[in-house]
C-alpha cells in the first residue's frame, strides 16, 4: 500500500513538473527573445546564402522576400530583450551573451545600425540576381561578426 | 677540496656561458636585406593574412592603428602586445629595414635581444624576403600613435629573454612542416604568413608546437574557450566551405565568425579569391590528426 502511494505520488509530481518544461517557458525570456530573433536572422540568410553558394537555385521572389525580412527584423524595438542582467555572467550556459555588451564603451548599438544599413543594402539589389547578392552578404556578414566578436562567447 | 670546488664553479660558469653563447639572438646578413626593395602596395595582402592587427591594434582603439595595449593570457604569465606603428618614439617608425627581418626572421630585437615567441616569427620565418620587404614598406604608411608600449607580465623563469635561447634551440624550425601536396601555394599561407597553426596547434609545456597533432585545436590564446581542430577527421566542412567562411565569416549553416577568428576573417576577405582556395585546399590535405 505504502508503495503504491509513493509511486502515485511521484508520478503526479514528475507529470506536474514536466508541464513546465512543455511551453518552453522555463528560460530566462530575454534571451529566448534573443535567441528567437538569431535564428530568424539565420534562417533567411540561409536561403539566400544558398543561392549565392550555388546549393540552391536563384529565386529572385524567394530571395526578395527573405532580404526583406532581414530588413524588418533590424527594425524591431528590441529593447526588452537587450537587458542587463541577462548575460552570461548572471545566467551561466543559457546564454553567451557578454557582459561587455551592456558595459559603458558597448558599440553594440552602432554595430546594430551597420546590420541595418547592411540589409537594406541587400534587400536593394536582391532581385538583381546571385552575382548582385553575393558582394551584398558581406556587410552583413561582417555585421554579424563585428557584434558576436566582443559579445559572445565562441563556440568550443 | 677547494681546488675542487674552483674548478666546478668555473665549470659551471663556462658552461653557462657557452650555453648563453650557442642560445644568442641571430641576425640576418645586413647587406642582403637592406638591398631589397619593398612594394607597399603588395604588402596590404601580407598584412591583411599575416594578421597583424590582430594582435597589435588597441582592444578600445581605433582598428586601423597599430598602438598595441592588448593582452593575450598564457601559462606563462600576461603579454602585452606593443605598439609597432611607424612613431619614431613609441612605435617601430626609428628601426631600419634589417631590423625588421631580424625580428620577423629570427625573432631578435634591434638590441640585440629575443622576442618571445607570443610574436609567431616562428611562422614568419617562412616568408619570403619579398613579402617581409612588401611588409615593412606597407607598415610605413600607416598612421602613427605614440601610445608607449607596456611591458610583459610573465610568471619566473619564463620572465627571462635569454631563456627563450632554449625555446629556440628546441623549437624554432624554418622549414615547412608539412609537405606540400599539390598546393604549394596554400602551405606558404597557412604555415607562413597566415600562422594558422599558432593558434589550432596544441603546445608542449614548453610551448613549442606539437607538430604530430598539427592543427588538432588548442586552448584559445584569449583564455577562454578552444580553437577548433582543422584535419580531416574533426572538420567536416568542404573546400569550397572553408573558402566561403574565409572570405564571408559565414559558416555552412551561416552563423558567423567570431572570437578570434574574426579579426583573422578581416584579413583573409581581401585576399585574391585563388588564396582562400590555396588556403581551404590546403586544410583540407592535412593528416587526419584527432
Amino acid at each position: 500500500m505504502k508503495f503504491l502511494l509513493t509511486l502515485a505520488l511521484s508520478a503526479t509530481i514528475a507529470a506536474t513538473a514536466s508541464t513546465a518544461f512543455a511551453g518552453g517557458h522555463d528560460g530566462n525570456p530575454a534571451v529566448t527573445a534573443r535567441k528567437a530573433h538569431m535564428q530568424i536572422y539565420q534562417h533567411n540568410l540561409t536561403i539566400l546564402g544558398n543561392m549565392v553558394r550555388g546549393n540552391a537555385d536563384y529565386d529572385a521572389a524567394a530571395a526578395q522576400a527573405a532580404a526583406d525580412n532581414m530588413v524588418i527584423l533590424t527594425t524591431l524595438n528590441q529593447s526588452t530583450y537587450w537587458i542587463p542582467g541577462t548575460t552570461n555572467a548572471e545566467l551561466g550556459d543559457e546564454t553567451r551573451t557578454l557582459p561587455a555588451i551592456f558595459e559603458s564603451g558597448s558599440t553594440a548599438r552602432e554595430i546594430g545600425g551597420q546590420l541595418a544599413a547592411a540589409t537594406v543594402a541587400l534587400a536593394a539589389v536582391a532581385s538583381d540576381g546571385v552575382e548582385a547578392i553575393g558582394p551584398a552578404l558581406g556587410p552583413v556578414g561582417a555585421s554579424c561578426t563585428a557584434c558576436h566578436r566582443p559579445y559572445r562567447i565562441s563556440r568550443n | 677540496m677547494r681546488r675542487l670546488l674552483i674548478i666546478t664553479a668555473f665549470g659551471a660558469i663556462a658552461t653557462l656561458a657557452g650555453g648563453l653563447w650557442v642560445t644568442r639572438p641571430l641576425t640576418v646578413d645586413a647587406d642582403t636585406v637592406s638591398a631589397i626593395e619593398g612594394n607597399a602596395a603588395a604588402g596590404e595582402m601580407v598584412f591583411a593574412l599575416g594578421s597583424c592587427a590582430s594582435c597589435h591594434t588597441s582592444p578600445d582603439g581605433d582598428k586601423a592603428v597599430l598602438a598595441g595595449g592588448r593582452e593575450f593570457t598564457t601559462d606563462f604569465g600576461t603579454f602585452v602586445a606593443p605598439n609597432i606603428s611607424p612613431d619614431m618614439l613609441n612605435g617601430i617608425g626609428n628601426w631600419s629595414q634589417v631590423d625588421f627581418f631580424n625580428a620577423l626572421r629570427q625573432g631578435t630585437s634591434p638590441d640585440g635581444k629575443h622576442y618571445f615567441p607570443a610574436f609567431p616569427y616562428a611562422s614568419y620565418a617562412r616568408m619570403t624576403d619579398t613579402d617581409v620587404a612588401n611588409l615593412w614598406a606597407y607598415i610605413a604608411t600607416l598612421p602613427s600613435s605614440d601610445q608607449p608600449s607596456q611591458s610583459h607580465r610573465l610568471t619566473f623563469p619564463f620572465n627571462m629573454r635569454a631563456g627563450v635561447g632554449v625555446w629556440k634551440a628546441l623549437y624554432f624550425r624554418t622549414a615547412f612542416v608539412q609537405p606540400a601536396r599539390d598546393t604549394e601555394r596554400g602551405r606558404y599561407l597557412a604555415e607562413a604568413i597566415g600562422h594558422c597553426a599558432e593558434c589550432h596547434t596544441p603546445r608542449t609545456a614548453l610551448g613549442g608546437l606539437q607538430n604530430n597533432r598539427w592543427m588538432a585545436g588548442a586552448p584559445d590564446p584569449s583564455g577562454k574557450g578552444k580553437t577548433p581542430g582543422l584535419s580531416p577527421a574533426q572538420l567536416k566542412w568542404s573546400a569550397d566551405d572553408i573558402a566561403y567562411y574565409l572570405e564571408t565569416g559565414l559558416t555552412p549553416d551561416f552563423d558567423s565568425a567570431g572570437g578570434g577568428m574574426a579579426a583573422v576573417i578581416e584579413g583573409t576577405s581581401k585576399l585574391p579569391p585563388e588564396d582562400r582556395a590555396a588556403i581551404a585546399a590546403y586544410i583540407k590535405a592535412l593528416p587526419a590528426t584527432e
